[in-house]
């Protein structure tokens, strides 16, 4: 069984030409058992999620009924992004399927789309936002091994809560980084070999061997976005989620969440000078520990 | 590569003398098997070891899929034809010759005659491109691969598409195919759920749908015959093939039409041409720009430009725009090849 399809070119080299097409396959299952497990673990295995003591009661008496959570243009990237991304899923992988249209057009097009609003978000999360929140820290890492040890008995202290992305979170916008760099690189290199209106067709752009590596390393991002879509869709819709994926349309979370999950110690939140507002667009005037606003999502 | 070895790889033969037994074979084989029709395309992929299938379903002893029938309870309906019956049963059929000569006219310029005897009006319609780097083994995006070598800076496309490429740039070489899309005629296949009868101009396909097929024939599927209805039956057709060598050679383009007039004025007329691209097309937009207009030079002139609006020439095949425009002129005006003139 082989995970790449190789080809002899006109000069007899053996040269890779894309990835095994069953590999779509190998993804939409992996994702659908993942769920399977998760949804099942979740019913019947899972304790209690246990935290670190709260806050003070002077810091949650401030925390507003709506926390704010991610801007209107963070939101805004979010959705442009899964739609081109779930664009480009259907539209590079339905045709292998047999169900057959005129994909590649659409297919550039989200590509570009995507490509856009990716560069848009690194920059915009670089100079505007907490560019740090989303990767992993010091306390994730020592709270994953409170977890790990406590799951297997072992003794440990509780794990404190989580700042504004938990560690699963962070950890799966790594590997969307991962996925998603390695389809927009290929990709904008791939399209030298298509007509479109960018630049001139240049099939001799690259050597066979570095294009067929071009179009396994699209092919193996590619079905890794499928599996890595169906979870997120699979967490997005989880009940106990709900609130986050709300907070990905309204720009909020309620506080009961917030206090449940997060630690405003870690996540501080802006709050507004009269802590009845119930508006995240009310003005801000305070901040709980004087740390920045995070909000790379 | 294209290496002409001659000794075919063994492959399990199957020689129905039904439909039925022929489709289910095709169904139980799927992607493996081959359908052999009259083996003038066949014989180049199996010697040349390109195509190495495990099993091929020859349906030269199915007896009802060859001849030609007329159609409708008094027989003036139209006709069908078998998809085994072979290019010279086409052209020396009184009925085909007598009401439906533009088929005649376009099987008659076929290659051959020793290939017209043998190749067959389904194998005809549903024979593969015969761009060289295709057919010479390459890894090309057409056989699964992801180049098209034929377009590019020193690729030899003379032949090549100028309408339509996406990626590939391979064409269709039928030259029956554009008469039959004039003619309006519709083709039965026998799928794995049933009988399916799709539009000629249906039939056909292009890359940016599916890279590696001409035609939407599945796996399991079985072109059984081309039905033309009497609809077009006795108009003014026009059919003309330019090739490299008159005696034997496939198009570089060919042109067909079925016109109705009335007086001078076009009343109704459907044309197609093929080799421009990887499907045989239609030009709708002709058609339409020319209904109800005067019948005469002006008229193809403006038929002939509407035709190549969008056209892309390659490398070496700047040609055939101007092949093309003077194509439809002639096929929309209905002049005869020595009367006509020609406009670079």
């Amino acid at each position: 069984m082989d995970f790449i399809t190789w080809a002899t070119n006109p000069w007899g080299q053996n040269v890779p030409i894309h990835t095994a097409w069953f590999l779509i396959w190998v993804a939409v299952i992996a994702g659908l058992l993942f769920l399977i497990a998760h949804a099942t673990w979740l019913r019947y295995f899972a304790k209690e999620k246990e935290f670190a003591s709260d806050a003070s009661a002077e810091v949650i008496a401030r925390i507003p009924k709506h926390v704010p959570r991610h801007s209107l243009v963070a939101r805004m990237f979010h959705w442009i992004m899964a739609a081109s991304m779930l664009t480009l899923l259907f539209t590079a992988f339905l045709p292998k399927v047999r169900i057959q249209f005129n994909w590649v057009t659409y297919h550039w097009i989200a590509g570009v789309v995507l490509t856009i609003s990716v560069l848009f978000h690194v920059i915009h999360a670089s100079f505007w936002l907490d560019f740090w929140s989303i990767w992993p820290d010091r306390t994730d890492v020592e709270d994953a091994c409170r977890r790990v040890r406590r799951f297997f008995g072992m003794s440990a202290l509780p794990p404190r809560r989580f700042a504004k992305y938990p560690l699963e979170n962070k950890l799966f916008h790594g590997v969307i980084i991962l996925c998603g760099l390695s389809v927009i690189l290929t990709g904008v290199i791939m399209m030298f070999r298509v007509r479109t209106s960018f630049f001139p067709r240049n099939p001799y752009l690259l050597g066979d061997m570095t294009w067929g590596l071009m179009y396994v390393l699209h092919g193996l991002g590619g079905v890794g976005l499928i599996a890595l879509v169906t979870m997120h869709v699979y967490f997005g819709l989880r009940p106990e989620k709900l609130p986050i994926t709300k907070s990905m349309i309204f720009g909020w979370m309620n506080r009961d969440f917030y206090l449940q999950e997060h630690d405003p110690k870690r996540w501080v939140v802006e709050t507004p000078s009269s802590s009845t507002s119930n508006s995240p667009s009310s003005s801000i005037s305070n901040r709980i520990e004087g740390r920045g606003l995070t909000d790379a999502g | 590569m294209a290496v002409i070895r001659d000794v075919m790889a063994a492959f399990e033969l199957y020689q129905p003398t039904s439909v039925d037994d022929a489709q289910r074979l095709l169904e139980k084989h799927g992607p493996d098997a081959w359908v052999l029709a009259g083996g003038l395309d066949s014989f180049d992929w199996l010697k040349d070891r390109i195509r190495k299938p495990k099993a091929v379903v020859d349906l030269s002893g199915i007896e009802e899929l060859r001849g030609v029938r007329t159609t409708g309870s008094n027989g003036n309906d139209g006709i069908e034809i078998g998809a085994m019956t072979t290019l010279t049963e086409v052209v020396n059929h009184p009925i085909i010759k007598q009401k439906y000569g533009l088929l005649a006219q376009s099987a008659e310029v076929v290659a051959s005659p020793q290939i017209r005897n043998q190749g067959t009006i389904g194998g005809n319609v549903s024979q593969d491109t015969r761009c060289w780097y295709y057919r010479g083994g390459w890894p090309c995006y057409r056989a699964g691969g992801n180049i098209c070598y034929a377009d590019t800076p020193e690729g030899r496309n003379r032949e090549h598409a100028i309408l339509h490429a996406d990626r590939c740039v391979a064409v269709n070489p039928s030259d029956s195919a554009p008469a039959l899309i004039a003619l309006d005629a519709k083709f039965v296949i026998r799928t794995p759920k049933g009988e399916r009868v799709v539009d000629a101009e249906d039939y056909f396909i292009g890359p940016e749908i599916d890279i590696t097929r001409l035609h939407i024939l599945q796996p399991g599927d079985l072109l059984t015959a081309v039905r033309i209805p009497s609809t077009w039956a006795g108009a003014q057709f026009y059919f003309e093939k330019v090739r490299d060598r008159n005696v034997w050679d496939f198009p570089l383009l060919n042109v067909a039409s079925a016109t109705v007039t009335s007086g001078d004025t076009i009343e109704r007329i459907r044309i197609a041409v093929n080799g421009a691209a990887a499907r045989p097309l239609r030009l709708k937009a002709v058609e339409d720009a020319v209904r109800g207009k005067p019948r005469n030079a002006a008229t193809g002139e403006m038929a002939g430009r509407l035709a190549v609006q969008g056209a892309v020439p390659l490398q070496f095949n700047a040609y055939k725009i101007p092949l093309m425009r003077n194509l439809v002129k002639r096929a929309v005006v209905g002049i005869r090849v020595e009367e006509a003139t020609w406009t670079s």
